[in-house]
């Protein structure tokens, strides 16, 4: 845990540092040797004060620490300037940009060390592959919902960005679905597990445009409250992980669509109808609610 | 057809729209023949309300004749007169089903901005918002309701439209803050803003078993109608401060019950006035809980708390520790008004009230804007609009 300790050293220098920065700005410019400018060396001391308190709050410093790091060479890219100035008096530069170069090889040390030790998690599930748990509770018996998804000609029904789904035979299916960029994407699934009244699972084949697999649960509420439909999936999206954003920010990720998409099914199933406000009469020409709902299903 | 919309703050116009169509099989479609601006309309009209779009048609209290039905609908038939609530319920649910239809989980479509204000979304509500579902008004010559199955009472023709319009909202609205209040023989209940759901409040609390009523504002007519209509006893809170006038009258107790009839635009002692809308001003909170704060702190120990005054947002300064350490048990909502409508009908039959005294206007539809602007400055003694397409 060295790299902590040390960590919690560097956090408390920057708060020492910051507070003489904030409260005696122009003592700190004499002593290293450049022009008065109280309010720079404000803003810099409340910098210092943020890293500071960010590395003493946090369990894992690491980003805090780096935070310093990139201060460290704010810092250096000033004092390089004030080299320039006439005012500068060169010696106490020249000692005080020694100093902050000390701090900020220590500094980089420290970040190094902390990221080895505490890795960015990288995407969860297999390898590329984005997976997605949604929740929704239904007031309707579980046989009826499991009767509706079985089918899953059904599913285009409730899920906006499905344009088909066709049964090839009762374990087989071909999916057609709205792409980014308005390019459908097919594929051909196979159920992997079927246990009536409970569980779902497919899978995508050789060939898929999309690889994917998912499986939907139906589990009594508690008190016999209802169903829980616990809906998971995971894909590797087109394009890889970069597609994936692109998507989301589009507004086309799975990420977005299954929630409404469940919720539609809620719906549906509870209301025999679909809750929409598209077509109604307004003083304008489109509303939110359909701009909203295009963001979400385009 | 004609139709009231909002197009920014302070500014309201009647404009030419389409006719509202069925889009769902359990839609109908109803011709109003009288519908009403309500206090919470004015937040749409200030600007407090977020996900407003321009060209909204406002207003969620209506009623009309149904004029054409969707193929899910068998209980409605062309003809018949119905009065419409305020929020949109599916009725299948599971809290429909329990009777929290203002909870219903499936009529508000854009549900998913609600959860990210809110946690969790309440129904859809006619005229209010695109947070509450964007749905289309009543402040115009025809609607479209959905789930209109469900969501309807049919008005049989011996009662006038004003006799049942408040059905829609206000009345219900009252008589849930009171239901909330849980109210006992030889209770006294205070009632914050004498607007017409403080209006309905008091006479139902009355209706409801409590012994007093004490109505707080500080428009002369209001608390001459809480007054005279509805048997209150009064704080004009310009002359007198409200906790010491409520001490003073309850023995230095507090009153058992507080009906916080006001919500997020209240008005106050002028220094903490001052402090909420400059924070208001400056986004720093949505709200100004100021009725809320008295209530708090004025309620008896152990009392209750009920709010049907509307919120949005976020607030500051709430006395948790009075709430806490007095023991203060807090009930609030949208109204559930599908589950109040029958039995408000049978005590309006019954002559045990008539909810027209609160109604000091009626316009024509086309003067909705000016109606507004009224409404607002409390111009000319206003207290409730009805705007008839018809006139």
């Amino acid at each position: 845990m060295k790299e902590l300790q040390l960590a919690r050293t560097l956090g408390w220098f920057s708060i020492g540092l910051g507070l003489a920065e904030l409260l005696t700005p122009r003592r700190i410019s004499k002593t290293i040797g450049v022009k008065p400018h109280p309010g720079v060396l404000r803003v810099m001391g409340l910098r210092e004060i943020t890293s500071g308190i960010g590395i003493l709050t946090q369990k894992k410093p690491t980003t805090w620490v780096w935070s310093r790091v990139i201060g460290d060479i704010m810092d250096l890219g000033m004092l390089g300037m004030a080299f320039g100035s006439s005012h500068a008096q060169r010696s106490r530069l020249a000692i005080a940009t020694a100093t902050v170069a000390g701090v900020a090889a220590v500094d980089l040390l420290c970040g190094k060390q902390l990221s080895r030790r505490y890795p960015e998690k990288k995407a969860k599930g297999e390898q590329g592959k984005i997976p997605l748990h949604k929740v929704i509770t239904i007031n309707r018996p579980a046989e009826e919902l499991y009767r509706f998804w079985r089918n899953f000609e059904n599913l285009p029904r409730v899920m906006g960005h499905l344009k088909s789904v066709t049964a090839t035979n009762d374990k087989r299916s071909h999916w057609v679905a709205k792409g980014p960029m308005g390019h459908d994407v097919e594929w051909d699934a196979e159920v992997t597990q079927d246990v009536p009244n409970k569980l779902i699972a497919w899978r995508s084949l050789e060939g898929a445009d999309v690889d994917n697999s998912g499986s939907v649960r139906f589990e009594t509420a508690t008190g016999g409250r209802g169903t829980v439909v616990r809906v998971q999936l995971s894909y590797n999206p087109p394009g890889g992980v970069v597609g994936a954003k692109v998507a989301k920010v589009m507004g086309q990720a799975p990420e977005k669509q299954i929630p409404v998409d469940l919720i539609r099914f809620k719906q549906l199933m509870e209301t025999g109808e679909i809750a929409k406000t598209e077509g109604q009469s307004s003083g304008r020409r489109k509303s939110t609610s359909a701009k909203f709902d295009d963001l979400l299903r385009a | 057809m004609k139709a009231n919309c909002w197009f920014g703050k302070n500014q309201m116009q009647v404009v030419e729209v389409p006719d509202p169509k069925i889009l769902n099989p359990r839609d109908a479609i109803v011709r109003i023949t009288s519908t009403a601006i309500c206090g919470s309309d004015l937040h749409l009209y200030n600007g407090f309300v977020p996900t407003m779009e321009k060209g909204d048609i406002v207003g969620h209290e209506f009623m009309g004749e149904v004029v054409e039905v969707g193929s899910g609908v068998k209980n409605l038939k062309v003809g018949d007169r119905i009065v419409v609530p305020f929020p949109i319920s599916c009725g299948s649910c599971h809290f429909c089903t329990e009777g929290m239809f203002s909870l219903c989980e499936n009529s508000n479509p854009n549900a998913l901005m609600a959860q990210q204000m809110w946690g969790h979304s309440p129904c859809g509500i006619y005229g209010y918002s695109h947070l509450t579902g964007g749905y289309a008004g009543g402040q115009a010559e025809y609607a479209r309701v959905p789930f209109a199955d469900v969501d309807h009472v049919k008005i049989p023709d011996n009662l006038r439209d004003e006799q049942v319009l408040f059905l829609s909202d206000i009345f219900p609205t009252g008589y849930m803050a009171a239901e909330n209040c849980n109210i006992k023989p030889g209770d006294t209940v205070a009632v914050w803003g004498c607007g017409p759901v403080g209006q309905f409040a008091i006479k139902s609390a009355f209706l409801l078993g409590a012994e007093r009523v004490i109505a707080i504002d500080r428009v002369p007519e209001r608390l001459r109608m809480a007054q005279e209509q509805g048997g209150a006893e009064i704080i004009n809170y310009d002359d007198l401060d409200t906790y010491e006038g409520l001490m003073e009258m309850t023995g230095g107790r507090g009153p058992d019950s507080c009906i916080e009839a006001v919500g997020m635009e209240a008005h106050g002692a002028p220094l903490e006035y001052a402090y909420d809308r400059a924070k208001q001003a400056m986004m720093l909170e949505t709200d100004r809980p100021i009725a809320f704060r008295e209530a708090i702190m004025a309620c008896r120990n152990g009392g209750t708390i009920s709010v049907p005054g509307v919120y949005g947002g976020l607030v500051d300064k709430i006395p948790l520790g009075a709430l806490m350490n007095k023991a203060l048990t807090i009930k609030t909502g949208q109204t559930h008004v599908q589950k109040y409508m029958g039995l408000l009908l049978e005590k309006i039959q019954k002559g045990e009230i008539d909810p027209s005294f609160v109604i000091t206007h009626t316009m024509s539809l086309e003067d909705a804007p000016k109606g507004y602007e009224l409404f607002k400055h409390k111009q000319d003694e206003c207290i409730k609009i009805v705007l008839k397409p018809q006139l």
